[in-house]
């Protein structure tokens, strides 16, 4: 599985972790949800970390595409409600 | 995955084959990539000039912002020593409020220059993936036949579009930070031409404006307090007696009590 933390890089990560990936990027939006600032900063941290501990950077030429891609790591409470509820973070 | 991420994949998959499709023949398509790439470089490189410049003008409202902490110094410490506790409280006051300044000021700077590595750092991946996909792009032409060319080129053309997305993405968020920075660099501005930090400080008048009654609002009174006492102890060690009470040492005769030249 390929995976992109946006604005940086794009990691390798095994199989095994989609899951729990996935868990965790159903905890941040049910954060969003409850207008819980702190469980979601929280949970989104968690993401990344997880890609960045687990993933194997991928090379710079590279052309392969990312299965997943995670929002930029600096990501305020703001957007991610915006991802939701507005236009998100790139516009149509 | 249905959340953030999932939700960030789609739309920038939506993209990538909104580009793809609007370009069908792989020459198109390589085409298409090239006058994208220039579009983004010299986009990239406004936004790092941008960056940088934001970043001179934070780094010259530094220098004053450390001027005008000590100016303020030197003058709670006259205040005091002329027995004008409240002017002196005044001066400690817009003292911290500068610090608090100074602080976010360099917060913001680190923060800047960090979005301009990044920057270069993405213009350095988009130009690797580009010069492998052109490398790629001739080796899949000699070897295929047209049609599987097409297809094998599009999918080398994924990875280069998602590049090309994600470069722009982070050109748009190191602008909204520039522009954000500026906006408050610019309401700094404006809060020294009000006479928040003046040079007068009206150790003449003494008189509390609304900014000084604003600022007492925002500093932190207890820092105030402390840098307060920590000042008369200092003053006092000279003297012994607290000069708020007024008593002794007439000023010299022709001697204004006044703010002296630095």
């Amino acid at each position: 599985m390929i995976v992109r933390i946006s604005t940086e890089n794009q990691y390798r990560l095994p199989d095994e972790d989609a899951q729990r990936l996935n868990d965790l990027d159903n905890a941040a939006v049910a954060a969003v949800e409850a207008d819980d600032e702190d469980r979601f900063h929280e949970s989104f941290e968690q993401m990344l970390e997880l890609v960045r501990r687990d993933g194997h950077r991928l090379e710079d030429g590279d052309l392969e595409g990312s299965d997943v891609i995670l929002p930029p790591p600096d990501l305020t409470f703001e957007e991610a409600r915006g991802e939701f509820t507005g236009e998100g973070l790139i516009p149509d | 995955m249905a959340g953030v991420a999932g939700r960030m994949s789609t739309v920038i998959k939506a993209k990538i084959s909104k580009m793809l499709d609007r370009a069908e023949d792989p020459s198109e398509t390589i085409e298409y990539s090239y006058q994208k790439q220039m579009e983004l470089l010299q986009n990239v490189k406004k936004g790092i000039a941008d960056v940088v410049t934001s970043k001179k003008r934070l780094q010259l409202q530094q220098q004053k912002l450390e001027q005008q902490v000590v100016k303020l110094d030197t003058q709670a410490r006259q205040a005091l020593s002329q027995g004008n506790e409240p002017l002196a409280r005044t001066a400690l006051e817009r003292k911290q409020f500068a610090q608090g300044e100074l602080q976010s000021l360099d917060q913001q700077v680190t923060e800047l220059e960090q979005q301009q590595e990044g920057l270069i750092e993405k213009e350095r991946q988009l130009r690797t993936k580009l010069e492998q996909f052109r490398t790629k792009k001739e080796v899949i032409k000699a070897q295929y036949s047209a049609a599987e060319a097409q297809v094998k080129i599009s999918e080398a053309a994924t990875g280069v579009g998602e590049e090309m997305a994600d470069v722009g993405l982070a050109m748009q968020r190191a602008v909204d930070k520039t522009e954000n920075m500026r906006a408050r660099a610019s309401a700094m501005d404006e809060l020294e031409a009000a006479g928040a930090f003046d040079d007068s400080l009206s150790l003449g008048g003494g008189g509390q404006d609304d900014i000084d009654r604003q600022l007492h609002e925002l500093t932190s009174q207890s820092a105030v307090d402390s840098d307060l006492e920590k000042l008369k102890a200092e003053l006092g060690e000279g003297s012994g007696d607290s000069p708020a009470l007024g008593a002794g040492e007439p000023a010299a005769e022709g001697e204004e009590p006044r703010e002296r030249p630095a």
